[in-house]
């Protein structure tokens, strides 16, 4: 909408200002921050555009203490060159929604948090929640805030990060955020095995966690995204000689099963940058985002088939994106999540299907309750874009 | 703690015989001897009888109860097995105490997604001990594992020296099955990794027994390291002993435990289990590094070599399981060894940005003169969390209150310093009166509406966690903002 009204507040005072204002009004708001995740959620939401800017500084960031805390508007790409610079990282490895969208990278370190944006690392270093450890921010009710705290370990008080992870900016506007930070490893290498069917290669990836080779990550892109062949990575990653030793504990254990090649540092990482932003999976159609137990992902590939679905299965296959070539419909994925356990978020899609599906599943009504009560608290007036999900 | 309801209290006759419709035979227990056994948790300074002890066995008698209690306007007071050391499950005098130690079964384990669904009486080692055979482990280790039940660390967040590697509870449980107040059975999380909304799971673990009573927690397991060793490192100053551990994390090695303990606690911990601790030292460090043998090595040698370079005169390598444990023997032993050289010691349980324990210490030491009461030290090193341990007599006039005053002088010296009232021993009723030193009356209503989100009669444990429990409708008012009232269109009631 070209006449969306434009706030622009100027710290936190005007951002209180700007919040407070809208709460009076009822005039509802949506929160951005780098943009690159606006295409996701129902359109047309009639709402003032709050453009969060100039809470793009960092705080405080000591290696040895393993915190960082930085503004809300921080670029995503600025915060991780700083961490490589200093060998550290963001753990549960965060990436740019722009990519998915074919925009330029424009990830704020808020808005990765806001989304719960977590990559294939997520699967043992935990998501953006298990790191996100302190905020401070303006809620619903135009009062400003701090939850959690700027140290590691804490257990004061609830656990406000938690909550605001993956709140998508409906409980509150962040401006500053504390996040775990973590030594970067040494070295990365990937063995791939080739030639697995999904069923196969969830058994193989499930099989290599269990084991003490302490696998970092496990994707699998079957033939039909891979050029005729299927590949199943496992990821090792840490010092040197335990990588080396690692590397060939996984050969032993599978090298009989599959055929096994050992991907060097530089192939590795852009393997795993393929998996990270999707990128087998662009072109038309809907892209959704299915959460279930590991052990479900070959089964939601295997059900979804029939609707000409082509799959990537990541985090050992408890998280499968799925192509669907269908740009209406959606039940059918629906379901399917559903009846494995887990969830389908929409991703990618043309505006008819976001306007005509909720975006996110739906929740079992005693959680949805629960839920509409938990953002009342935090926003009583119902500003902060309560239609996007919808 | 709130003051208790008289009408409640006289209609304690009719709330035994209500229970005993739910719950029927020995569960309900009401007589005194009896409800004795339950007066405090690990906590001991603070002691309440409960009105009466009720003991389900399913999620069904749960949620009656707790739907009964609701509409009977009755105080509840979840307990697993009573070992918080924040007074987390202290009973009230008007209040029913819900215990969970007959949910103790392990119902389901699935080694190939690697996770286990237990109920919440369950032991913390118990999960282990379920699992071990197949090589698997529970990773948070709290040192009441022994005891400490699973839906108590939920409800407690509760840590453990591996803590810094591995995570406390949150980062290792999937799901619950929780009955909130009014008895409504919900599902958070499950087995898959990330929530479909809100992470309403993320704010009921650590929330200490406030919202909801899990009935059913699904966690993490994992593979059990092929090896661990530890290293036993001295050091003639504390500030030393700092800087090696900060060395090691810059050396981008995050060790499964970094421990260290001050001069008072090797003292009394060599005394205590003879484990060949050095007595010339001011801060003695434990480094233990797990996962395959090549890895264990190599880091070894490398947090050696980092000791070294930061003066350390005793460094000592563990050559075999035996001598690790060893190691361990003293630090395990810490708080029992304190407790044989003072009648009665008190434990704090504050975090601080690593950078600051030189000052911390020393300003710690400057306390302890001034109260006129001996500390030891014992600090999960690797994340900044102190276990300053207060020695006293009780027996002496005045010297608990002393204590508790020297632990709160302690605890707003950590938040000055960046740091925060409890790293995982909770809140309870112990810290509550100091909430306010670390967040504003805004901050703290934030967290009081979630609470009202999942309890609005605020029935359930109340005393703990709140310095004051507004009353959630007095919670739910906009604040009027430069005279405007939001929707002035609309009715309001």
């Amino acid at each position: 909408m070209a006449d969306q009204e434009i706030l622009r507040p100027n710290g936190t005072d005007e951002l209180v200002e700007a919040v407070g204002q809208a709460a009076a009004r009822g005039q509802r708001l949506e929160v951005r921050g780098g943009g690159t995740k606006s295409a996701i959620g129902r359109p047309g939401r009639d709402t003032a555009l709050l453009q969060i800017q100039g809470f793009d500084r960092v705080i405080d960031y000591d290696g040895p203490e393993l915190v960082l805390t930085a503004g809300a508007s921080t670029p995503l790409a600025k915060i991780e060159t700083l961490l490589a610079q200093n060998n550290q990282m963001l753990a549960f490895e965060p990436f740019d929604h722009g990519v998915l969208f074919g925009l330029p990278p424009a990830a704020t370190l808020g808005g990765v948090i806001a989304a719960g944006v977590s990559g294939s690392r997520r699967l043992t270093a935990g998501a953006v929640r298990d790191h996100f450890l302190g905020l401070r921010g303006v809620s619903g009710r135009g009062e400003a805030f701090m939850g959690g705290a700027k140290v590691v370990k804490n257990v004061t008080g609830y656990d406000l990060p938690k909550l605001l992870a993956n709140s998508w900016g409906q409980l509150a506007v962040m401006t500053e955020v504390t996040l775990k930070v973590l030594p970067r490893p040494q070295t990365v290498q990937t063995v791939v095995l080739s030639g697995l069917d999904e069923r196969q290669a969830c058994l193989i990836m499930g099989q290599a966690l269990g084991s003490q080779a302490d696998v970092a990550a496990a994707a699998h892109l079957p033939a039909d995204i891979n050029g005729g062949l299927a590949l199943t990575a496992l990821r090792l990653e840490g010092f040197e000689p335990s990588v080396k030793a690692r590397v060939q504990m996984v050969l032993e254990q599978f090298g009989a099963t599959a055929s096994c090649d050992l991907l060097p540092p530089e192939a590795s990482a852009l393997l795993w940058e393929q998996v990270q932003h999707v990128k087998p999976l662009q072109g038309e159609g809907t892209l959704w985002r299915i959460n279930v137990p590991p052990m479900a992902g070959s089964e939601v590939t295997e059900r979804l088939k029939p609707y000409g679905a082509r799959c990537l299965l990541d985090w050992a296959g408890g998280l499968v994106w799925a192509l669907l070539p269908t740009t209406d419909g959606g039940q059918e994925v629906r379901d399917v999540a559903s009846t494995l356990g887990g969830h389908a978020m929409l991703i990618r899609a043309p505006e008819a299907l976001r306007r005509s599906i909720p975006t996110q599943h739906p929740l079992a009504p005693g959680v949805a309750a629960l839920t509409q009560r938990v953002k009342d608290g935090f926003d009583p007036a119902a500003i902060l874009d309560p239609e996007r999900f919808i | 703690m709130p003051v208790p309801d008289g009408a409640v209290l006289s209609r304690r006759g009719e709330i035994v015989a209500a229970l005993r419709g739910i719950v029927p035979g020995e569960g309900v227990i009401s007589d005194p001897a009896s409800l004795r056994a339950y007066e405090s948790d690990g906590l001991t300074a603070y002691r309440q009888v409960p009105l009466v002890v009720v003991l389900p066995e399913t999620t069904a008698q749960v949620s009656a109860i707790l739907r009964w209690c609701n509409a009977a306007g009755v105080k509840v007071v979840p307990r697993g097995s009573g070992t918080s050391l924040s007074g987390g499950a202290l009973p009230l005098e008007d209040g029913v105490l819900l215990g969970l130690s007959k949910f103790n079964q392990v119902l389901d384990i699935d080694y190939d997604s690697r996770v286990a669904v237990v109920q919440p009486g369950v032991t913390n080692l118990a999960i282990t001990r379920a699992v071990e055979d197949r090589g698997f482990y529970y990773a948070p280790d709290p040192s009441s594992q022994i005891a400490c039940s699973i839906g108590g660390n939920v409800a407690e967040n509760s840590g453990g020296v591996h803590c810094l590697k591995y995570g406390l509870t949150t980062n290792n449980v999937l799901g619950v099955e929780m009955v909130m107040m009014d008895g409504e059975v919900v599902r958070l999380g499950g087995q898959h990794l990330d929530p479909a909304g809100l992470d309403l799971l993320g704010i009921v673990v650590g929330s200490e027994g406030l919202l909801g009573v899990v009935t059913e927690v699904t966690v993490r397991i994992l593979p059990k390291p092929q090896t661990a060793r530890a290293l036993l490192l001295g050091f003639e100053t504390v500030e030393r002993a700092g800087q090696c551990v900060a060395d090691v994390i810059a050396a981008g090695i995050i060790p499964a435990g970094m421990e260290m303990m001050d001069r008072p606690a090797i003292h009394a911990a060599e005394a205590f289990v003879h484990a060949g601790y050095p007595l010339d030292v001011e801060a003695l460090l434990i480094v233990e590094l797990d996962g395959p043998y090549a890895e264990c090595d190599y880091l070894v040698e490398q947090v050696a070599k980092i000791a070294t370079a930061n003066g350390a005169v005793t460094s000592r390598v563990s050559t075999s399981e035996d001598e690790r444990l060893a190691f361990w023997a003293g630090r395990k032993a810490a708080f029992p060894a304190v407790g044989r050289i003072s009648p009665d010691y008190y434990c704090m349980d504050g975090t601080i940005p690593r950078r600051r324990l030189p000052e911390v210490l020393r300003r710690m030491a400057a306390l302890s003169d001034h109260y006129g009461l001996k500390v030891a030290n014992v600090f999960h090193a690797g994340d900044g969390n102190l276990h300053p341990l207060i020695l006293y007599d009780a027996n002496q006039p005045g010297e608990l209150e002393r204590a508790e005053d020297f632990g709160a002088d302690i605890l707003r010296l950590c938040v000055e310093v960046g740091g925060v009232l409890t790293g995982e021993h909770g809140v309870g009723v112990e810290k509550r009166d100091l909430m306010g030193t670390m967040f504003t009356e805004i901050d703290l209503a934030h967290q009081q509406r979630v609470k009202c989100a999942f309890d609005p009669q605020l029935l359930l444990n109340p005393g703990k966690v709140f310095p004051t429990l507004h009353r959630c409708a007095e919670m739910g008012r906009m604040h009027i903002h430069h005279g405007a009232v939001p929707f002035p269109d609309l009715p309001r009631f």
